[in-house]
């Protein structure tokens, strides 16, 4: 019998909403293990206090180190904790954020654990986990099982539902930062420059409207109000970035971000390989573009040949008069 | 500054949708898919070569790039190709694909790096057939390295490398001091993204990374490429992940087209209830 480990993930002051679908990962995976879950906070000033909202979720114990050397995260300085909490567990896991994708792996280095990355979603078969994890771009899924005695593995976000607060109080606990290795004192945190905004971020929104390398200069001119009217996150084509039509972090694709959201909006986007890996988990998708034989079209549920300079306004003021009626 | 480039081959990216799934999900069969080298190996390339110049002329190497990789004998080419690139020498860690994790590959890396001892380490951030996205940050926890992970932009400093990595939501600047392990995203090979200390700020690269000329291809075949074998790395350590099967993702059908925007509304809030 062995128990699992939740990192939840601490920022700017706050618990990320991404902890709550690592919850809902380690509770499937959990009957292989037969044991109870904790999980762990770690982070700067706040963390304490943010403790108080992961109690309601069933877990054995959530034990929290705060420490001001926290407040900047680095893998440097987390890994040494979170490896020294997770050696008493089974299964340590956290949601394939970049801090998730950049610290779990280290963390699996520093306890000699196999790492299944992104995953997709778990399963508990005869006393052993199986993750099911996507491989070439999401052409092939893939289910793997590790044999060390502790394993690591991250979620994919848009796999895994939230998990919802089921009461209870888990005893909050604190626990000491480990001492971190040479590494930590030849790593420096010097900024992190935060792209702000009023949408919501790509990889947690519901509705998504992304643009290719047609759109041109007019990117945001057009994107924007579109973006506004469904209270959607933008984003757009690696063409479209590398153009400099959209910034890099806007990439949704193979080599960017990869989205699930309830609706999303390909336009001007021509399909290629790379960018229907990146979003082709989406439950409805709405393609619009001029040339009626774009890729985009086979995988679209709804598809609107149409010069997208005239359709997308259009479409904006038919949204605004839906909204209205 | 001398520094490792750790490069795997996968079968052709740009054709990852000819990957075939027999009915009985035993492999991924990429038959009839070139191998190519790993685009995000290429940009960590691309950046060590960089790194190593000044790039008004790039032809004068400023430094050493040894580049390494783990496979059969005919994974060489792919590592001849880093050499005719530009690369000084190579080593291969004689393997097969088959017997491989990431947990393993870091492992033998780790034994490479400790040898060679260069000043940094660097790594695409994934290999685009496994998608683990795990042996750069597990090498420098073996190390104990610093690391900076999904770097978008590189500036040399004196004995350190200013890193912007791409993160959720905005980048997150780290300065990492020698030794030290970066894993490079795609906005690396940018006309500004990697800055050596000789190459002056105003310099700026040809968009994406650079390739072979035909002397350049010739002379490669000189170039040093020794050969170690894959037990004396990882110290007898065995492979800890097992694919039980594999499947292709669910078929997603085409749609309808609809004749314009009132009518996308209206399937949009009464078909589909998406909004």
């Amino acid at each position: 019998m062995a128990d699992a480990l939740v990192v939840a993930e601490f920022a700017d002051g706050k618990l990320k909403k991404s902890t709550f679908h690592a919850i809902t990962m380690v509770k499937q995976a959990l009957p292989a293990l037969g044991g109870a879950f904790d999980i762990l906070l770690v982070g700067g000033p706040g963390a304490k206090a943010a403790a108080g909202e992961l109690t309601g979720f069933g877990a054995r114990k959530v034990l929290v180190c705060e420490d001001a050397s926290l407040a900047n995260y680095t893998a440097e300085h987390y890994a040494p904790t979170v490896a020294e909490v997770g050696k008493a567990h089974g299964l340590v896991a956290m949601t394939a954020t970049t801090t998730g994708k950049d610290l779990l792996p280290r963390v699996a280095a520093k306890l000699d654990a196999a790492y299944a990355g992104d995953c997709a979603d778990v399963s508990a078969d005869g006393g052993k986990i199986t993750y099911k994890r996507p491989m070439f771009a999401g052409n092939a899924f893939g289910y793997c099982q590790l044999s060390t005695p502790i394993q690591v593995a991250t979620a994919r976000q848009s796999e895994f539902d939230p998990a919802a607060p089921e009461g209870g109080s888990s005893p909050v606990e604190d626990v000491a930062k480990a001492a971190p290795g040479a590494a930590a004192e030849r790593v420096e945190f010097v900024s992190l420059d935060s792209v702000k905004s009023e949408r919501p971020e790509l990889t947690d929104a519901d509705v998504i409207v992304s643009g290719g390398r047609a759109i041109k200069e007019k990117f945001f001119d057009i994107m924007e109000p579109l973006a506004d009217e469904l209270g959607a996150a933008i984003g757009a084509s690696r063409a479209a970035c590398d153009a400099g039509y959209a910034p890099g972090d806007y990439q949704v694709g193979q080599t960017g971000k990869i989205v699930a959201p309830k609706l999303y909006f390909a336009i001007g986007i021509s399909g290629a390989i790379q960018h229907i890996a990146g979003m082709k988990g989406s439950k409805t998708i709405v393609a619009i573009n001029k040339d009626p034989d774009a890729p985009i079209f086979q995988i679209s549920d709804y598809g609107l040949v149409a010069d997208l300079f005239e359709a997308v306004p259009a479409l904006v003021e038919e949204l605004k008069k839906q909204k209205s009626a | 500054m001398k520094i490792l480039v750790a490069i795997k081959r996968v079968a052709d990216p740009d054709n990852a949708n000819k990957v075939k799934i027999p009915p009985s999900g035993d492999k991924i069969d990429t038959a009839g898919l070139e191998w190519k080298m790993n685009p995000f190996d290429e940009y960590a390339l691309e950046t060590a070569l960089r790194l190593t110049e000044n790039g008004k002329s790039p032809k004068k190497r400023e430094g050493e790039v040894i580049v390494v990789t783990l496979g059969p004998k005919d994974t060489e080419t792919t590592l001849r190709s880093a050499l005719a690139t530009g690369a000084d020498r190579a080593i291969r860690v004689e393997t097969d694909d088959a017997e491989l994790d990431g947990r393993l590959v870091s492992k033998a890396l780790a034994k490479v790096v400790e040898e060679e001892k260069p000043d940094v380490v660097l790594l695409g951030k994934q290999a685009v057939d496994g998608d683990n996205n795990s042996v750069g940050q597990m090498l420098a926890e073996h190390l104990d390295y610093p690391m900076a992970t999904f770097a978008a932009t590189i500036q040399e400093e004196d004995g350190a490398l200013l890193v912007g990595r791409e993160v959720d939501g905005g980048v997150l600047t780290l300065r990492v001091k020698y030794p030290a392990l970066v894993t490079v995203d795609l906005r690396i090979v940018a006309s500004e993204s990697v800055y050596s200390t000789k190459t002056d700020r105003s310099f700026k690269y040809n968009e994406g990374v650079r390739f072979a000329a035909l002397p350049a291809i010739m002379k490669a075949k000189k170039k040093p490429l020794d050969v170690k074998a894959l037990s004396d790395l990882t110290g007898g350590a065995e492979l800890a992940t097992t694919y039980l099967k594999f499947e292709p993702p669910p078929e997603r059908k085409a749609g309808i087209k609809v004749a314009d925007v009132t009518e996308l509304v209206d399937k949009l809030a009464n078909e589909a209830k998406a909004l």
